[in-house]
């Protein structure tokens, strides 16, 4: 059988979007630490800021450094074409202010990050958008709240923080059904892990502050385009299918086809509202991306050794996470994630509240902090921190009791992670 | 712009810029043909430019692609002369710019309606285009494999690593979902009617029209040895030969194929 003739994963998250350097022959991608860029000439800057020609004009909307992380991470998820943000906020945002306006609903599920829980719920519908938060776990469910002014099904590939595995084909099926686009944020999942593209997602969001950066020293989202909707023909999104004055009346689905929404994510979204990553940011992440499948497997491992001892520990009254078989999603994450499904895991500790508060103030080699994803491990509480915005209701919609701690598992020895967690779940066990 | 072709609905890009114009009444009417399996938007880095540079561009959707009207024509020769049935519609004399089976559909028109072509521009083509078996088995059945290697034999080394022109942008991800997203059986059919095709050098023999030959030297689909048998015959035309460039100078090379359009159909 003749094999697709493209580089690999691994070979690509090294190499994607970047040659040496054709004057310096810099092996590593250079920091392209400028604002602006020389035009050729009168009519190549016009070109530029027309749409006409490809190619660097402001690093609000471009830079080049910028542009070898988004197009690395495009090819790693399989997508047109990225578009990389401030943080993976902005890159929530730039998705929907690229396509949606107001008047127009969110179909999303309840079980988010608390952020986009905040933004969706309290923020967006200053602006006209609202939202219906639903089961992740019941494709019937999004089915069931799409209205006629929908205009998006959102939701995470791995829940925060209960770890709910969505399954993305079932709900693209369901959202493609009404000419719908699925958006998905993969944070949790990267796509060593999976790749929601090929399961039939149109948009996937990152925030590459988390694995895909890895070392927890830079803040950075990406929108990575799918390029397999058509906008066009389901006639519910004017912003790319209708002339557009801020270019002389381009149409981007007509000039842009397949990559109609990253065109005008960059064209309008970096222009106008100006999320951009800065390219400092960019090489920091990068660095991240190009160890990312060595670093995924180990955290994996790791999280299944973690998994094993949390299991066996008197202090532990549940363990969420889908590699363990009480998970609801055991069996749909073993089909959707071979690799294993991430390295966030969350747990009960036996005694609530206060168990948990001195759980977190006893562990010495777990960092407690608000982030999750970075090469060293973190807990957390979110009920006091990440969700704190979160109604008492909509925590218990989101599954996440008092006693629920969160824990990004990192890339140490795992005997010592497992001997810092084992010492801090006795302690939290001492009135 | 939708325009009524021999009683089809034919969908085309012109870089946003009316060709119904009175102040371009009498600018060079360009139109531009894509390849099998793909669509007007593998000629964006081009369209918009041209329509912003003297010139009336039409990037058609070929009869069953894009937005077009189906079904999909099936020889070269009903192609070309569709293209006459679309300067008819225009209602002018065409410059026509064709890749791949695009190019194919270029040589026939200009061999055979005359003075209804008034120029021709091909790239990505070779004297003949025979179609690799695994890649026309896979298009037969449907397979999203043949989007995959196509995407991976059409584009140069860099383009294999990335360095997009467009920033952020996938190239070969680019490459591979227009042709997945193309109507079941289109690329099947293309890619039939490209290797049945035999006509290619006496077409380029016949051929009196300005033409230029933009060759890829990384081309692998259709590899420049292949091509030049059809140089030779077309004699007058103009060669540009782009080093960095695969199959699809037009995305790959874009500024060394505007520089090459502009040559071409303004000469002095």
């Amino acid at each position: 059988m003749v094999e697709p003739d493209h580089h690999r994963f691994d070979t690509r998250a090294l190499h994607a979007g970047q040659r040496p350097d054709p004057v310096t022959g810099s092996r590593a991608v250079p920091i392209h630490q400028t604002t602006s860029y020389v035009f050729d000439s009168v009519d190549h800057a016009a070109g530029l800021f027309n749409l006409e020609v490809s190619g660097h004009l402001y690093s609000r909307i471009s830079n080049p450094t910028v542009a070898v992380l988004e197009e690395r991470i495009a090819s790693l998820e399989g997508g047109v074409g990225a578009v990389c943000t401030s943080s993976g906020q902005a890159a929530l945002h730039l998705a929907m202010a690229t396509i949606l306006n107001a008047g127009d609903h969110v179909v999303a599920s309840r079980n988010i990050y608390g952020g986009s829980h905040n933004m969706l719920n309290l923020t967006m519908p200053r602006f006209g958008i609202t939202t219906t938060f639903v089961d992740p776990r019941d494709p019937g469910a999004f089915d069931a709240a799409i209205r006629p002014e929908t205009r998006l099904v959102f939701a995470e590939t791995l829940g925060n923080p209960g770890i709910e595995v969505l399954d993305v084909t079932a709900v693209a099926e369901v959202a493609h059904a009404h000419s719908l686009p699925l958006a998905v944020d993969s944070t949790f999942a990267t796509p060593y892990l999976m790749r929601p593209i090929d399961h039939g997602a149109d948009i996937v969001i990152h925030s590459v502050t988390k694995f895909l950066g890895g070392h927890g020293v830079a803040i950075g989202g990406v929108v990575v385009d799918g390029g397999r909707f058509d906008w066009a023909s389901s006639g519910k999104f004017p912003t790319l299918s209708e002339p557009y004055d801020g270019y002389h009346g381009i149409t981007f689905t007509e000039e842009f086809g397949t990559t109609a929404l990253s065109m005008r994510a960059r064209a309008e979204g970096l222009r106008d509202f100006g999320g951009c990553m800065s390219p400092a940011n960019a090489f920091y992440l990068l660095q991240g991306v190009e160890t990312l499948p060595v670093r995924m497997a180990r955290h994996v491992d790791n999280t299944h050794r973690v998994i094993e001892m949390l299991d066996a520990h008197d202090a532990v009254s549940w363990i969420s996470h889908p590699a363990h078989p009480s998970h609801p999603d055991h069996e749909l994450a073993a089909r959707l994630y071979p690799k294993g499904a991430g390295a966030i895991l969350s747990f009960g500790v036996h005694g609530g509240r206060e168990a948990g508060r001195r759980f977190i103030e006893a562990v010495e080699l777990a960092s407690h902090l608000a982030n999750v994803g970075d090469a060293k491990t973190l807990v957390i509480h979110p009920g006091s921190t990440t969700h704190q915005q979160m109604s008492a209701e909509d925590l218990a919609s989101a599954g996440i009791g008092e006693e629920l701690i969160r824990l990004s598992v990192g890339l140490e020895d795992p005997d010592d992670i497992c001997a810092d967690l084992s010492r801090a779940l006795r302690a939290s066990q001492k009135a | 712009m939708r325009i009524q072709v021999a009683g089809q609905s034919v969908h085309a890009a012109t870089g946003a810029m009316a060709i119904n114009r009175p102040e371009v009444a009498d600018a060079p009417l360009v139109v531009l043909i894509h390849g099998a399996g793909m669509d007007r938007t593998v000629w964006s880095h081009q369209t918009r430019w041209l329509a912003h540079h003297g010139t009336r561009a039409v990037a058609v959707d070929l009869p069953g692609h894009g937005y077009s009207d189906g079904p999909a024509l099936g020889s070269i020769a009903g192609l070309a002369a569709w293209v006459g049935d679309l300067s008819e519609a225009l209602g002018g004399p065409l410059h026509v710019i064709g890749h791949s089976m695009g190019a194919f559909i270029g040589l026939e028109a200009a061999a055979t309606l005359g003075d209804r072509i008034a120029s021709l521009v091909v790239m990505g083509l070779g004297a003949a285009m025979p179609v690799h078996p695994a890649l026309q088995t896979a298009a037969d059945d449907d397979d999203p494999l043949a989007a995959d290697l196509m995407a991976g034999w059409m584009h140069g080394p860099d383009q294999k690593f990335g360095t997009n022109p467009t920033p952020g942008m996938s190239m070969t991800g680019t490459s591979r979902a227009v042709i997945e997203t193309s109507p079941d059986g289109v690329l099947a059919g293309d890619l039939a009617l490209c290797g049945a095709y035999d006509g290619a050098v006496d077409a380029g023999a016949a051929i009196t029209c300005p033409t230029t030959v933009v060759l890829g030297t990384l081309d692998r689909m259709t590899p420049r040895r292949g091509a030049q048998p059809l140089v030779d015959a077309l004699g007058h035309a103009t060669l540009v030969e782009l080093a960095t460039s695969g199959h699809a100078p037009m995305m790959e090379d874009p500024d060394a194929v505007r520089s090459a359009l502009l040559t071409h159909l303004f000469p002095s």
